[in-house]
């Protein structure tokens, strides 16, 4: 069936395996400096395909955004979270991923899922949409576990960035990008949350000694 | 359409001079200008599309018909009210050395731009800038809440930061998928394909099944930041950590806003599928978010928890009532909205004053208000007894009118609403009881507070139990006939 498709579509479902095979290695990594580092390469392998699009489409719109993912999923809120990671020197701390097999079986049935949820949409277009909005579902409920299986700060903002991350996929592949208006306000959205993590960061230690996320439990309703 | 650009530019203007000015004096006065200029244009938008319809502005990214006209109106004017509050009470704040000027020029900066994107959420025509103003409205708002530093007020905002964002992450997907649907349509050309009007116009020819599947997800991003069960858990956090303003215009206007978001989308989905789906689970999202918060009021101990449990349970209700669809219901879920927005953006006033007075937010520290501080401790009451349904309040018109709509559609349905009713009316008062007539402290003294605004709420809100005006009903059946089809008067 691949060879039915031509070298764009191939290309294109190849990117989409290696985003989720990001957001996979993603789901198993315990060191922060690791994970921030194949949090950067979805970046680029997002940029990529953007690029990929707009060239065999002729989206000139499309540069503008692949340059935008470049520069702020690959390079700008990758290095914002080194520094921060190395300044605040927790460089050498490990956010151990508790059941990782059961972690990694989950991972594997909300592909599954993601596929099942978007059967409807198979009807009415080629396979290739399917393959690529199912994978960017994938990411988004993949990025949601990675959030809900650390402990870590530093771990849920890479998880919360790499939902982006699908979404932005979603976006690019499925129907050529949003408008530009759009895209750049979603641009913005996430460069400003990525600033306000930052800051999150500080405070976070400041009131508790330590950005484990777990120990922010005073407000419960099973209190006393 | 020079209003509605005066009303996005008048916040923008704000936040630059308010983030620069740092006399605290001037900071206050100017917010509150800001504040009346949009409520002076948005008076005068009301006027313009009383007269004459639907405006949709030149590039039609702005667009404006009875349904978000009023929404404008609402937001304006609570915005404006709960500035003249905000600049007594964090003034106080200020004194008791809980801010500091900072904090304080980086509090007013934060409102306006709060402001700047409820506006925008409200007027846009395009829902992927509806999608970018929603989650700018949590961005503005996050660092507010955590603006006190202590450990519970930064727990709170990290919640909210999270548990929003990820929520919110699902209304883009939403979107997208909105707009891959129109894309497929060849009668949609690609540069309006995400135009709520052009969408709405071709949404019989937009496939069902993707459109069915957008749905779900933008009921679910937009229904976690309007604090539907189960996805509630940030809301109580947030409203109840952060400075009490805050609390009134999260309370007050985030939460409409939100929900006006999904109900544009449901107009768009009932249109595209034909059936009834989107309003069953709407119906089942907001009746299972009515009867757990009515629950959870009984387990609280702080009051700013209380009442923000009371908001997930209005909420609830009024989702519920959009789920009905029948004209009625949704002339009553509109209705409600307006009398919810008001009533607890003005008891979130009192709240804060009764805080402020007792020194602490815990209920069973909060004792003999009314002796006290005689209007506090009578706002709180009349506030309450207007918010659990009360008569001759417009929250018993609403709530009377939702349960007149269930019972023609859904009779099974009311004896479940009449008992979440009864248990959050319950909720509410066994707190209330004590903080209002218990014994007084010692020492507790009288503190600087400003009423106005909740006396102002609290008398239109009578006013809307009494009678209707008619401008307001008209109002309302135009958006009733838009949203549901037909008139019910």
């Amino acid at each position: 069936m691949l060879d039915e498709l031509s070298y764009y579509h191939q290309a294109i479902l190849h990117l989409a395996a290696l985003i989720t095979l990001s957001s996979f290695l993603m789901l198993g990594q315990s060191r922060l400096l690791r994970l921030i580092g194949v949090f950067a390469a979805q970046g680029f392998l997002l940029s990529a395909s953007t690029a990929l699009v707009a060239q065999t489409h002729d989206f000139p719109h499309l540069y503008i955004s692949a340059l935008l993912s470049l520069l702020l999923k690959g390079l700008l809120i990758p290095m914002m979270l080194y520094r921060l990671v190395m300044r605040m020197n927790l460089h050498r701390e490990m956010d151990t991923v508790e059941h990782p097999a059961g972690v990694m079986m989950g991972g594997a049935t909300l592909v599954v899922f993601s596929y099942y949820v978007c059967l409807p949409i198979v009807k009415l277009s080629p396979l290739m949409t399917l393959n690529t909005i199912s994978v960017s579902l994938a990411v988004v409920l993949l990025g949601m576990l990675l959030m809900i299986t650390r402990r870590h700060a530093v771990a849920q903002v890479v998880g919360f960035m790499s939902i982006e991350n699908g979404l932005f996929f979603a976006a690019v592949v499925s129907t050529m990008g949003m408008p530009m208006v759009v895209e750049l306000g979603i641009a913005f959205d996430v460069l400003v949350a990525a600033v306000i993590f930052g800051i999150f960061f500080f405070h976070i230690r400041s009131s508790i000694d330590s950005l484990d996320v777990d120990r922010l439990s005073k407000l419960s309703e099973v209190e006393e | 359409m020079i209003a509605v650009y005066l009303i996005l530019l008048a916040p923008l203007i704000g936040i630059a001079v308010l983030a620069v000015q740092g006399d605290p004096d001037k900071s206050r006065r100017y917010n509150i200008i800001f504040n009346a200029i949009t409520l002076i244009c948005s008076l005068w938008l009301a006027v313009l599309v009383l007269l004459k319809g639907p405006l949709l502005s030149s590039g039609k990214q702005l667009y404006i018909d009875s349904f978000n006209v009023y929404l404008v109106v609402l937001t304006a004017f609570v915005g404006f009210t709960t500035a003249l509050f905000s600049s007594a009470y964090m003034e106080h704040e200020r004194e008791i050395g809980k801010i500091n000027l900072k904090m304080l020029r980086f509090y007013y900066a934060a409102y306006q731009s709060f402001m700047f994107t409820m506006f925008l959420v409200l007027t846009t025509n395009n829902m992927g800038i509806l999608w970018v103003a929603m989650e700018g409205a949590t961005l503005a708002t996050v660092l507010l809440v955590s603006l006190y530093r202590t450990p519970e007020a930064v727990e709170a905002a990290w919640k909210y930061f999270i548990l929003c964002g990820v929520g919110i992450a699902q209304a883009l997907f939403g979107t997208i998928l909105l707009y891959f649907a129109a894309e497929q349509a060849v009668e949609i050309g690609s540069g309006d394909a995400l135009l709520w009007t052009t969408l709405f116009e071709n949404a019989t020819v937009l496939n069902p099944g993707v459109m069915n599947i957008a749905f779900v997800f933008l009921l679910v991003g937009y229904g976690t930041k309007m604090g539907l069960v189960p996805l509630h858990n940030w809301l109580p956090d947030a409203h109840s950590e952060g400075p009490t303003p805050m609390s009134a215009i999260l309370s007050g206007l985030l939460l409409n806003d939100a929900l006006y978001a999904v109900v544009r989308s449901k107009m768009l989905a009932d249109r595209a599928l034909g059936t009834a789906l989107p309003g069953y689970l709407m119906m089942g999202f907001g009746l299972l978010s009515f009867l757990v918060a009515a629950l959870l009021l009984h387990h609280q101990k702080d009051i700013k928890r209380l009442f923000s449990y009371s908001s997930i349970e209005h909420m609830g209700l009024m989702t519920f009532a959009f789920g009905i669809g029948s004209p009625w219901a949704t002339f009553a879920a509109l209705f409600h909205m307006t009398t919810h927005s008001l009533t607890k953006s003005a008891i979130f006033v009192t709240v804060g004053h009764a805080a402020q007075l007792a020194g602490t937010q815990r209920m069973d520290k909060i004792r003999g208000l009314i002796n006290t501080q005689p209007m506090i401790g009578w706002g709180l009451l009349v506030g309450t007894l207007a918010i659990a349904g009360f008569p001759p309040f417009g929250v018993f018109a609403s709530e009377f009118l939702i349960l007149v709509a269930t019972m023609q559609d859904y009779p099974g349905l009311t004896p479940l609403l009449l008992i979440g009713i009864g248990v959050a009316f319950a909720g509410l008062f066994r707190h209330l009881q004590p903080m209002v007539f218990g014994v007084v402290p010692e020492g507790q003294q009288a503190i600087v507070a400003n009423l106005t605004p909740v006396m102002v709420h609290l008398a239109l809100v009578l006013w809307l139990g009494l009678s209707i005006p008619v401008f307001l009903g008209n109002w309302f059946n135009q958006a009733t006939q838009l949203i549901a089809g037909s008139m019910p008067l």
